[in-house]
């Protein structure tokens, strides 16, 4: 009996040590024998990657990369797989990043994507950079870019810029796609889509996502890309493949592992109970 | 006058800019527009702030204590080399010695520590996860279903989709909806308490 | 790869062992790596700082633009820096209280709109009885119910306790929902590094 009851107290204090070894064991394995796990679409992430395809040549698209390193595991491949496929329908892209580290997102791939598609800055896309205040730069955006970006991220002034000559605020943009980790999500929701009623769709991290569902119900947002799934989805949709498809692979082994773990604890803590009601 | 005047600033900007929003004529605009950028203007004084703040915490470190010395040492000369490896605007660009430090120090130190989340919350699930009461197991089982979606199980998967969809468009959707019209209130009434100088803590002591 | 770009991803992979260190215990390796960050990021933010907001906001209006209205915010700007004097702290008050008004007058109807007015209008949507409208009213009980678990003016006891009941298990479900998705992100964040090290191998041994 005694020996029993130890194996299930074992079942519920697995030491953590041993927890993150088999953690740690759940995302090699996937590096070292690789496999594809399917992806299936959901009708948010769908209704983002119609919008984009949808529009075509002299349709501008305002890019909101508002994310620092610390998340762009999940949100680097929706802005690529978005940046990439704008480029290849020949849409005009307007980027801003107002988070604090955003501007460092931005310029490590927008080259390498532009290049790729043989995109040219301030004639296909314009980067106009970072201001602080997100929620007062989202506002004075909806009446001019101008007047909070005068220069570009590259100090170029707006009135030489090609791209940015005949569009004066981001309502005169097709839509406005924020891939964004924190609040400033909700500064689009309540100032760019509240105020000046501009068409939305967010690219968020896992932990935000079903916070943004009301917004979906409520039409504030028109899409919803939720963490690396979403990533993966829109990878899928627009063919434009990086990291979002080929973590899926790990996903699955890591959620095994730990859903593992629950059950264990779990079966554990029945039993334990169980033998305790036995016992008296 | 040092708590009068910023009451009687606060008051006079948000009743302003408040009524601003119901009248749009070009004045009400004109205002609106160049108070928000001043804002901007402030802000930019405001951060500069709390970068002098970081040097002079870590100074005071570097003199005084002898453990953190060196540590802040690293502080202050690795932020001295970003300074003047960005000094010229061009050097924001892909490929100088500035962006190469912010792509090959920033990005993998900043996206790793935020990574050994995810061996705590493995942790967390393993342990907080258990079905002890009614909520607790509504709790798990949501969790659970969730967390089962990204595992491929043929049929299961499929029905496990539809399940996952309901959640979030149905139960979680009205959970959330609840949160954010509580914020929501929240935050007009406390928006409403600065404005009228009842909620004044932001004005600090004395 | 060139021979920099591999050493520069050699410094990179190196600094995520340090912090992958952390997992067995706290270690001077960590610390560096740490510390290391917050000067890096202290010094890219400053030159972010001065490039794209100080040069906009007062050096190119003020001394290239002659827009000297530009000076007020300035000064308020510099009154922040008051905070540091004892004696003159007070003065900071005056610029904090010039961002208060304004982003508060500014926020007040746009929240009530979007937080409140837009959440109960695709609340409000009129009754079917297909699946669709079975949702929407059951997407309607679960806000009144989750609301009246918020509500604190009444004891929770009698109807409207099992009211506040159904309200907690929704809101249950929600925690639920957003915890699932939560261990998805906190795993992606790992992935991303496994991989970074993974391609950082690979690349060396020339595969």
């Amino acid at each position: 009996m005694a020996k029993q009851e130890n194996l299930f107290d074992k079942m519920m204090s697995i030491d953590r040590r041993v927890i993150y070894l088999l953690l740690g064991l759940a995302v090699i394995v996937p590096a070292i024998f690789p496999f594809d796990v399917p992806v299936a679409t959901t009708p948010e992430v769908e209704s983002v990657f119609h919008f984009v395809d949808s529009l075509g040549t002299g349709d501008y698209l305002f890019l909101g990369v508002d994310y620092d390193p610390s998340t762009m595991a999940e949100l680097h491949p929706m802005t690529k797989a978005i940046l990439s496929q704008c480029f290849s329908q020949d849409v005009k892209v307007i980027i801003t990043a107002l988070s604090q580290n955003g501007p460092g997102m931005v310029e490590s791939i927008i080259n390498e994507i532009a290049d790729q598609y043989g995109a040219k800055n301030h004639i296909d896309y314009c980067f106009l950079g970072y201001k602080p205040y997100p929620g007062i730069v989202v506002l004075n955006m909806g009446v001019n870019f101008k007047l909070t970006f005068p220069n570009d991220y590259y100090g170029a002034s707006l009135d030489t810029i090609p791209v940015m000559q005949g569009i004066k605020n981001y309502t005169e943009c097709a839509g406005v796609i924020d891939v964004c980790a924190g609040n400033i999500a909700d500064m689009w929701i309540q100032f760019g889509n509240g105020r000046y009623g501009v068409p939305l769709a967010l690219g968020v991290t896992g932990v935000m996502a079903s916070d943004y569902y009301p917004y979906l119900q409520s039409g504030q947002i028109f899409g919803l890309m939720p963490g690396m799934k979403g990533a993966a989805e829109y990878e899928s949709l627009s063919g434009y493949k990086t990291t979002g498809i080929r973590s899926m692979a790990y996903q699955t082994s890591t959620h095994v592992i730990i859903l593992a773990f629950i059950i264990i604890s779990n079966i554990g803590w029945f039993l334990s109970r169980k033998e305790e009601k036995k016992i008296g | 006058m040092k708590k009068s005047l910023p009451l009687g600033i606060v008051f006079f900007a948000g009743v302003v800019m408040f009524f601003q929003h119901f009248i749009p004529t070009d004045q009400s605009e004109f205002i609106y527009k160049y108070a928000n950028d001043w804002l901007i203007c402030i802000g930019v004084y405001a951060m500069l702030l709390g970068i002098w703040s970081l040097i002079r915490v870590t100074l005071h470190k570097a003199r005084h204590d002898p453990n953190e010395r060196f540590y802040a040492i690293v502080t202050l000369v690795s932020m001295g080399i970003m300074i003047v490896a960005g000094w010229d605007v061009d050097n924001l660009r892909a490929g100088s010695l500035f962006m190469n430090m912010f792509n090959y120090i920033l990005i993998p130190v900043q996206a790793t520590i935020f990574s050994l989340l995810a061996f705590y919350v493995a942790s967390a699930a393993y342990r907080a996860f258990r079905a002890r009461t009614v909520l607790a197991t509504l709790l798990l089982f949501t969790a659970f279903v969730v967390m089962l979606r990204m595992i491929p199980l043929g049929y299961i998967s499929e029905l496990n989709q539809y399940l996952v969809a309901w959640i979030l468009s149905v139960p979680n959707l009205a959970a959330k909806r609840a949160i954010i019209m509580g914020v929501g209130l929240g935050m007009m009434a406390t928006s409403i308490k600065i404005i009228l100088g009842i909620e004044r803590q932001y004005l600090g002591g004395d | 790869m060139g021979t920099a770009e591999l050493l520069w991803n050699g410094l990179a992979a190196l600094l995520t062992l340090f912090i992958f260190s952390f997992l067995y215990r706290d270690n001077v390796f960590y610390k560096f790596a740490e510390r290391l960050v917050a000067g890096v990021s202290a010094g890219y933010w400053t030159i972010l700082l001065y490039h794209t907001s100080f040069t906009d906001k007062v050096i190119v209006p003020i001394f290239e633009q002659q827009h000297y209205w530009y000076i007020i915010p300035s000064i308020l700007g510099i009154m922040m820096w008051t905070r540091f004097s004892r004696k003159w702290a007070w003065l900071s008050r005056i610029s904090l209280a010039f961002y208060i008004g304004i982003a508060t007058g500014v926020a007040l109807p746009i929240a009530m709109y979007a937080s409140i007015y837009r959440q109960l209008q695709a609340s409000m949507v009129s009754i079917s009885l297909d699946w669709a409208g079975i949702n929407s009213a059951l997407v309607t009980i679960g806000l009144l119910c989750s609301l009246a678990y918020f509500y604190f003016s009444k004891e929770h006891d009698g109807w409207f306790g099992g009211i506040s009941r159904v309200g907690i298990y929704t809101l249950m479900i929600g925690f639920g929902a957003g915890f699932g998705l939560t261990v998805m992100g906190r795993i992606s964040l790992l992935i991303d590094r496994v991989l970074f090290l993974k391609d950082y191998v690979l690349t060396l041994f020339g595969a």
